[in-house]
């Protein structure tokens, strides 16, 4: 059963007497990309990390919702999670092949090595590069092999930290029109970001945080497959932006 | 069946990232023979040998030294590029990736081993392959519990700032039973040794060789039991 | 209430205390071997009762800790090992005075002397650990705690084979008269002394947590910045 919607209420997590996220609500929807922003150390990551089940929150709840009732047991819920992050997971001296083949066998993927070739035509990274250890890679091009990692299971829900850095446009655009798909086939969707210009069209929800605290939260519906008419434009976005972190 | 799988893939990792750049196996067994060399300024005698009641001792210390060696880089590999953040939002327990580490650096400290006991056996004279299937269970043994043990405590070292000085602090004392059982048993396949109607203690070497197998399964058991409530964040 | 039942087992405490020291100096015969040094032993073994006694309840406290989450009883086992420490040295000390005495050294290899050293050096590490182990300390601790104390009879049984001349096999099965009282109301004396110091130092434990956590759910609260 995938899941339908998240939704996080009341959610604070300290580190030690740090509070980096101070009682954030948030109801996240199957079929729409939420744009998570706000200025660094604002509480975006962690905020990131609680719902990827990696981090626990210190209060709040977080339920991840079925069409029967929440999905409460971590395999089966992190079966469903990809996740793109800062760092890229990746371990240098394998190949970028046989690291995706890796964890798509820890992921349990049928056919993992399939899969990882199929999924590594997607990012288009070529027959030479996916055969080098991962160390050699350029910033880009490893940012792709994350890209594809966080694919490789087919999750329902998609968090992106920041998955645009290092892409040149041509990367950018391919990310875009996978998240456009992402989005069509229903799927949760949540990007955290500084380049309002790649998500302009694609964002339909919007939500500020600063200093833990969650101060804008928008939405917009958006006819599906008319991804040019409602959503938030790259004016829209920069205005909220800079309307809240000056 | 899937969990052997994903412990089977962790290993299998750890030692594919090994054989290529070789570097845990290439420091532990350098900084394992350098051991043996220290050990050897002390022990040699006036008269060029070793007392054959020491030989065990420069072994296990050796080995225990350089397996803290491996250990600690083993675990700081999946620091880089975050790694073992990758491993734990996998849907495995966190028992599948523990075993799969120590397997890896079960794997890794045996390689060690294979270099250094023939080195003892050279270097100080002693007869070590003179029974070579008890020899070769105390070294299967020791390293199992060695790994489990060790495993667990770098595991949960990962987010400690002072990981490197506290692992032999906490390793250590929860490894005397089994370096007492190591070089004791290693001590009585060496009896008499250089006496030609002496025999090897056979009876005291397998009597250790079962206190180690009890070791082994009581930690097993316990870090099974209680690694994933340790290692929660 | 609870209070009222501390102080009234402090009082006994400090009665048994020159109760004690009275029999030890006059109700008991001098031994003919080591004279007055015999007397050591009193106390002596009671230390080591204790040092033994408080591992195992680190032990077991850092299980239900780890087990359960209750920060309560993390502060059992921090109390426990820091008493463990302190029992552990006056046993330490006690013993090497007595081993002066009675066999010339202050240390010997022996299996019940190399086991408590071995011990005493667990908790010294799990008080390094507590000290410098950074946020997730507690967990490390209660780790090292509850592997040591499954580690207790491993260790006995190995050291105790590899050094199998043990002098003063076992004395305690074999003392007579006013030497048995004597020897027994020390015990009671040191587990009663274990027992105030472990609640006192798990109620400043408490105080401390309980301070850190009202200051963690007012930040939770956003009543603090």
């Amino acid at each position: 059963m995938s899941i339908r919607s998240i939704s996080v209420s009341n959610v604070t997590k300290r580190y030690g007497l740090h509070r980096a996220l101070a009682g954030v609500s948030l109801e996240l929807d199957a079929g729409s990309l939420c744009a998570l922003l706000g200025p660094n150390g604002a509480g975006k990551s962690t905020l990131l990390g609680i719902l990827s089940t990696l981090v626990r929150a210190s209060s709040g709840q977080v339920a991840y919702r079925r069409d029967d009732g929440d999905e409460r047991d971590p395999l089966a819920l992190r079966r469903q999670i990809g996740v793109l992050a800062h760092s890229s997971f990746m371990y240098g001296e394998l190949t970028g092949l046989e690291n995706l083949a890796f964890y798509g066998q820890l992921y349990g993927v049928a056919e993992a090595r399939a899969r990882a070739q199929a999924l590594l035509d997607d990012v288009e990274l070529d027959e030479r590069a996916r055969n080098r250890p991962a160390r050699t890679y350029s910033r880009g091009m490893l940012q792709r092999l994350a890209l594809a990692r966080a694919l490789l299971h087919d999750p329902t829900v998609l968090l992106l930290d920041e998955p645009f850095t290092g892409l040149d446009r041509t990367g950018a655009s391919s990310l875009a029109n996978a998240l456009a798909d992402a989005k069509q086939s229903e799927r949760i969707l949540l990007v955290v970001t500084h380049d309002l210009e790649a998500i302009a069209g694609l964002t339909d929800h919007v939500v500020v945080l600063k200093r833990g605290k969650l101060v804008h939260e928008d939405r917009r519906s958006q006819a599906v497959g008319r991804a040019d008419e409602l959503g938030f434009s790259y004016e829209d976005l920069k205005t909220i932006y800079h309307q809240h972190t000056g | 069946m899937e969990f052997l799988s994903q412990v089977a893939a962790v290993a299998w990792k750890d030692l594919r990232v090994e054989f290529r750049s070789r570097e845990i196996l290439y420091t532990m067994t350098f900084f394992a023979a350098m051991v043996l060399l220290i050990f050897s300024f002390a022990f040699v005698t006036r008269e060029g040998v070793v007392l054959p009641d020491v030989i065990p001792g420069i072994l296990w210390v050796a080995v225990a030294f350089s397996g803290t060696l491996g250990l600690s880089r083993a675990f700081d590999r999946e620091r880089e590029s975050d790694t073992m953040r990758g491993l734990l939002l996998a849907p495995c327990s966190r028992t599948a990736i523990f075993l799969g580490k120590a397997i890896g650096i079960a794997t890794f400290i045996l390689i060690v081993e294979i270099v250094v006991v023939p080195m003892t056996a050279v270097l100080f004279g002693a007869p070590l392959f003179d029974h070579a299937v008890p020899l070769v269970l105390i070294l299967i043994l020791a390293t199992i519990g060695y790994s489990v043990v060790g495993s667990v405590f770098a595991a949960m070292l990962l987010r400690t700032r002072s990981r490197d000085v506290l692992l032999p602090v906490v390793l250590y004392p929860i490894l005397v039973p089994l370096l007492i059982a190591g070089t004791k048993a290693t001590a009585a396949l060496l009896e008499g040794a250089g006496d030609p109607t002496a025999v090897a203690d056979l009876d005291a070497a397998y009597f250790w060789i079962k206190f180690l197998a009890v070791y082994d399964m009581i930690f097993i058991a316990t870090a099974l039991w209680t690694f994933e409530s340790l290692v929660i964040e | 209430m609870k209070q009222a039942m501390y102080f009234v087992f402090a009082g006994i405490s400090v009665l048994l205390f020159f109760y004690t020291i009275d029999l030890i100096f006059y109700g008991t015969p001098l031994d003919a071997g080591l004279y007055f040094n015999q007397k050591i032993f009193y106390y002596h073994v009671p230390q080591a009762f204790v040092l033994f006694l408080a591992v195992i309840v680190a032990g077991v406290a850092s299980l239900l800790y780890i087990k359960r989450r209750d920060g309560r009883y993390d502060d059992v086992a921090e109390a426990a090992g820091e008493v463990a420490v302190l029992f552990g040295a006056m046993m330490l000390v006690s013993g090497s005075i007595w081993g002066k005495a009675a066999w010339g050294v202050w240390w010997q290899w022996d299996a019940r002397l190399t086991t408590s050293l071995l011990l005493w050096m667990l908790m010294v590490g799990y008080m390094l650990v507590r000290k410098y182990g950074g946020p997730s300390a507690d967990r490390l601790a209660a780790g090292l705690a509850i592997f040591g104390a499954v580690n207790i009879p491993l260790v006995y049984f190995s050291v105790k084979i590899w050094r199998t001349l043990h002098p003063e096999a076992s004395v305690v099965p074999g003392l007579q008269g006013s030497m048995r009282t004597t020897f027994w109301l020390s015990v009671l004396l040191f587990q009663i002394v274990f027992v105030l110091l472990l609640i006192a130092r798990v109620g400043q434990s408490r105080i401390q947590r309980q301070v850190r956590e009202v200051r963690e759910r007012a930040l939770d609260a956003g009543l603090l910045d």
